[in-house]
């Protein structure tokens, strides 16, 4: 970590640049299937191998999930935008030109804005550009030789560029989660990094703190996860900090991240030139986005991630930190809005999700579908709590029990007898029995030991064999108990 | 004992299959025979697929017994060496891809194959289509058959000299800056270039992407009329192919050339031209005239930078164009320790001398720091040349003027100094510039029996009234170099 000292002098400047593969059903520039997961070279055609006089045509689909995206940004989209030809050599490129925009992109500017901490006001990351580009194939490296998969390559990006905004890692983890998200609820991507249909370099340069001169930029690449990128971030600005201290000059360069190790190293020195030599791509027209085409798209917005959440403070009376608890994922704050109809208590149906819901996919280790029971059903349980009809901790055992088996709620809390009893005279003779044998613990807690209230409701609540009605022990407790 | 079936035009042998007199089979096998006899002497074929063609003609002739065969139905034609043709080795004419056996179909090619035509083999080019003469094959140059000594012309030199020896009855070529145009002229016979993006160009390896065009080679403008009808129309696979409608261009042939406005480009009489080039060309123009056509001069001012302008943009688009050809996933790889050597030695083995000029000149163009002065430039230059001809065009329906500046030059002439040979394309170059239709028909001889073509210019998808000019011309009875019974 650098020190507090280190970091009130310098100032760290970052801007991320993002990868995002589009959830189309084929191929930038050709139908051949984006399906993730098949076996090598057999989403594969002449056009994405790059075989001799093959051409490319727009998968129009791209465009529609682009501009999407580029609303949902604030980008202003461009209504007449070009692609043109990157070019280079390298074995997973099979054209040996990548086909990416580069002089007219389709949105420029915008902006994300990350939700402030503890109520403080968001902090607002502009972007430069959001571009459309195909992806290469992927190299497999083995020892004595390479192995070229080109099932990848063809699939259609967007590549996000920010502006230098960001001045932590934190903020850069911030930056990436929130943009993860919108993806996801604009259904645009899937966003996972692991899987690698979300890429993230970034470009780190420190300051002295003040100056508005920018530093030597560093590029730094090879971050696999959000936890990568903040690490990496992390130490190459404390990399280049102590470098200036010592009076030495940063190099502007691009480095690897290596996770093993925790520390960025140069990349080998390039043995072929990046003089990319951009051209307009003469074999494909120039993309329209005209004005009806745009607000078709905006009009069939999803709501993001920003707006569910205001709503939820808003509406819901929920706190700032619980809603972005909830909105995090997609598919959690739907499955939340489908328990509100069913259990009128917000409030529990906001605990439930954030607590037993989330623990449970998190341990599972599925998807929210797989791992816990529809809404319906979870509401029907979370119903039976509000009617007092089971206590809350055996719906937490009802809800395990859901979830192993597939049962609905009324017939796993038959199944398991974890109705309670709130018959009061039950529960009141059960208290007589509990005071009447503990008269040194009653004379305490008349005493002043408050305390002991919470060792008799136990004791009562064992007698009943743990299927009493907490709220019934507690008000007849204090009945026989008297106030203290 | 050889036949002059192969001498037909496709005019010809359509009533003729039609009729039944001529079987599919007889007709491809005359054809098949012409090739045996001359290619040692012409070396116009790479490959000849004789089995493929007797397997299509026998298919054709089954067709040819049902309702309304289509137009090309039991026709045997070559194929330049650059579409790919399924199944059947396609090179380029280069080492790099000697032994590349494409899975497609070009778009061109399948369309012919839909109508029943018979191919007879993969014709012979400059590698990449990047020459004018042929000579930069890796199979060696292929002749012109009106004079062995000298070259087809090129690139699409092996399509030119099989159509003028009747080993087919058309061939499929391309045209960039010229290369169907002017070995339809060195080897007097008709040849089309359509307007840009009247043909689709999938499965044609890419030279130059806003330059290359498909055309056809055939001994009558009538003949041409029916391919370019065959070849012509959108294409889902390509996006620079346009949509508009394909007009029955045989119904343009009116055989009359009243009322037309030919104009003459004066930049295209070029100082040092062949005296007898520029007769014979003025007395065609004078053969218009009195075929009711009206003449007026006409200047495209920018012409004297079309050939720098053209030899900037397609080279620029030919260096990333040939970037595939990596030694990694098909073609020719040779043996190395690392990429960087796999790449370079590979590329170095496969390319041949002009190719590796190009791609050259063409990365040096596109280059940090001189991209603005040399590809910018050039795209500006090319606008400017454009509007000439849209200037020229508010005052006439076509253009008429030389094809080339000389006739059939001999084998090794011109191959000291490559930008000789450059300088040869000053007449059809711009047009491709400007992505206009341009047809080339026959209109007399040189001292030495050598053709001479006169070309025709129109504006934009106006290829139905250069079909109508060119068989109004040719139907007077301009000098045909075709004997038929050679």
């Amino acid at each position: 970590m650098a020190s507090a000292l280190a970091l009130s002098e310098y100032e760290a400047v970052i801007g991320l640049e993002v990868h995002s593969q589009l959830l189309t059903q084929s191929k930038c520039f050709c139908a051949c299937s984006s399906q993730f997961g098949a076996p090598p070279n057999s989403h594969v055609c002449p056009v994405c191998m790059g075989m001799p006089g093959t051409l490319p045509v727009l998968n129009r689909r791209v465009l529609e999930l682009a501009i999407r995206l580029g609303l949902a940004a604030h980008c202003e989209i461009a209504p007449r935008s070009t692609f043109a030809r990157k070019n280079y050599f390298y074995p997973d490129l099979p054209k040996g030109y990548q086909i990416s925009q580069y002089d007219e992109p389709l949105c420029v500017g915008g902006y994300l804005d990350l939700p402030g901490e503890d109520g403080a006001a968001p902090r607002r990351i502009r972007l430069v550009r959001i571009h459309l580009e195909e992806d290469a194939g992927k190299n497999v490296h083995l020892p004595d030789c390479s192995l070229v998969d080109f099932n990848r390559s063809g699939l259609p990006l967007v590549e996000i560029v920010s502006e230098p905004d960001l001045r932590s890692a934190r903020e850069a983890g911030a930056y990436l989660r929130e943009l993860r998200a919108i993806v996801r609820y604009l259904k645009v991507s899937d966003g996972n990094m692991e899987e690698g249909n979300f890429r993230c370099d970034a470009n780190v340069s420190v300051r002295p703190r003040g100056s508005a001169k920018l530093g030597a930029k560093v590029e730094v690449k090879n971050m696999n996860s959000f936890r990568h990128v903040e690490n990496a971030i992390e130490y190459e600005i404390e990399r280049q900090i102590e470098a200036l201290r010592a009076g030495e000059r940063i190099a502007q360069e691009t480095r690897l991240w290596n996770p093993d190790r925790a520390t960025t190293h140069p990349m080998r020195s390039k043995e072929f030139a990046h003089d990319y030599r951009y051209f307009p791509e003469p074999d494909l027209a120039p993309v329209l986005a005209p004005r009806e085409l745009v607000e078709a798209v905006a009009a069939r917005m999803p709501e993001l991630p920003a707006q569910r959440r205001t709503r939820y403070v808003e509406q819901l009376g929920i706190s700032a930190y619980e809603a972005q608890v909830l909105t995090a994922e997609r598919e959690l704050a739907d499955y939340f809005e489908a328990l509100l109809p069913i259990v009128s208590n917000t409030r529990m149906a906001a605990n439930w999700v954030m607590t037993e819901v989330l623990r449970m996919v998190n341990e599972s280790g599925r998807e929210l579908t797989q791992a816990v029971p529809p809404a319906a059903e979870v509401g029907a349980l979370l119903k039976l709590v509000e009617r007092e009809t089971i206590s809350l901790n055996a719906a937490k055992t009802a809800f395990a029990a859901m979830c192993k088996s597939g049962q609905g709620a009324a017939a796993v809390v038959a199944e398991l007898g974890l109705a309670q009893v709130s018959d009061e005279s039950a529960i009141a003779q059960a208290c007589q029995r509990v005071l009447q044998s503990e008269p040194d613990k009653v004379a305490e807690f008349r005493g002043g030991r408050d305390k002991l209230f919470g060792f008799f409701v136990g004791q009562v609540m064992k007698v009943m064999g743990g299927k009493a009605n907490p709220k019934v022990i507690n008000e007849i407790l204090r009945r026989h108990l008297g106030s203290n | 004992m050889a036949d002059n079936l192969c001498t037909l035009t496709i005019t010809e042998a359509q009533q003729l299959l039609r009729s039944g007199e001529l079987s599919a089979h007889e007709l491809t096998r005359s054809c098949l025979e012409r090739i045996s006899a001359t290619q040692p002497s012409l070396n116009s074929f790479i490959t000849v697929t004789a089995d493929l063609a007797l397997a299509q003609a026998q298919a054709a002739q089954q067709r040819l017994g049902q309702p309304n065969p289509p137009p090309l139905c039991g026709i045997p034609l070559a194929i330049k060496d650059i579409y790919a043709l399924a199944g059947v080795r396609t090179t380029a004419a280069s080492r790099i891809l000697s032994n590349f056996v494409p899975p497609y179909d070009a778009t061109a090619v399948a369309r012919l194959r839909e109508q029943g035509a018979v191919f007879v083999g993969k014709v012979n080019l400059d590698e990449f289509a990047m020459g004018s003469s042929t000579e930069n094959s890796a199979f060696g140059p292929t002749r012109n058959p009106h004079d062995t000594e000298r070259v087809a012309g090129g690139s699409s030199g092996g399509s030119a000299a099989a159509v003028a020896a009747h080993q087919c009855l058309s061939a499929l070529g391309t045209d960039t800056g010229g290369s169907i145009r002017q070995p339809a002229s060195f080897c007097g016979v008709v040849g089309i270039k359509p307007t840009y993006g009247r043909v689709s160009r999938y499965g044609v390896i890419a030279y130059a992407s806003s330059l290359d065009q498909v055309g056809p080679f055939t001994k009558t403008v009538r003949d041409g009329a029916i391919m370019l009808r065959a070849l012509a129309g959108a294409d889902p696979l390509d996006s620079t192919c346009s949509a508009r409608e394909v007009p029955d261009y045989e119904r343009a042939l009116s055989g009359e050339m009243g009322g037309l406005r030919v104009g003459v480009p004066k930049e295209f009489f070029v100082a040092g031209m062949q005296p007898e080039v520029e007769q014979a060309v003025r007395a065609a123009l004078q053969r218009m005239e009195g075929l009711g056509a009206e003449i007026v001069e006409v200047s495209l001012p920018h012409t004297r930078y079309a050939i720098a302008t053209y030899y900037l943009i397609a080279t620029a688009e030919a260096s990333s164009n040939l970037g595939r050809y990596d030694g990694i996933k098909y073609g020719l790889r040779a043996e190395a320790g690392n990429l960087l050597d796999l790449y370079t030695r590979s590329r170095a083995a496969g390319f041949g001398a002009e190719v590796k000029r190009r791609i050259m000149l063409g990365t040096f163009a596109l280059s940090s720091g001189y991209y603005d002065a040399y590809y910018l430039k050039a795209q500006r230059v090319r606008t400017l040349i454009r509007q000439d001809y849209q200037r020229a065009f508010e005052h006439c329906d076509l253009l008429a003027a030389p094809t080339a500046p000389t006739t059939a030059f001999r084998l090794g002439e011109k191959l000291s100094d490559p930008l000789q040979m450059y300088l040869s394309d000053i007449c059809t170059i711009s047009v491709n510039l400007a992505g206009l239709p341009g047809l080339v028909v026959p209109c007399g001889h040189d001292r030495q029996r050598l053709p001479i073509g006169l070309q025709l210019i129109g504006p934009s998808f106006g290829e139905a009234v250069l079909f109508r000019a060119g068989d109004a011309y040719e139907m007077a009875g301009a000098e045909a170099p075709q004997a038929r019974s050679r």
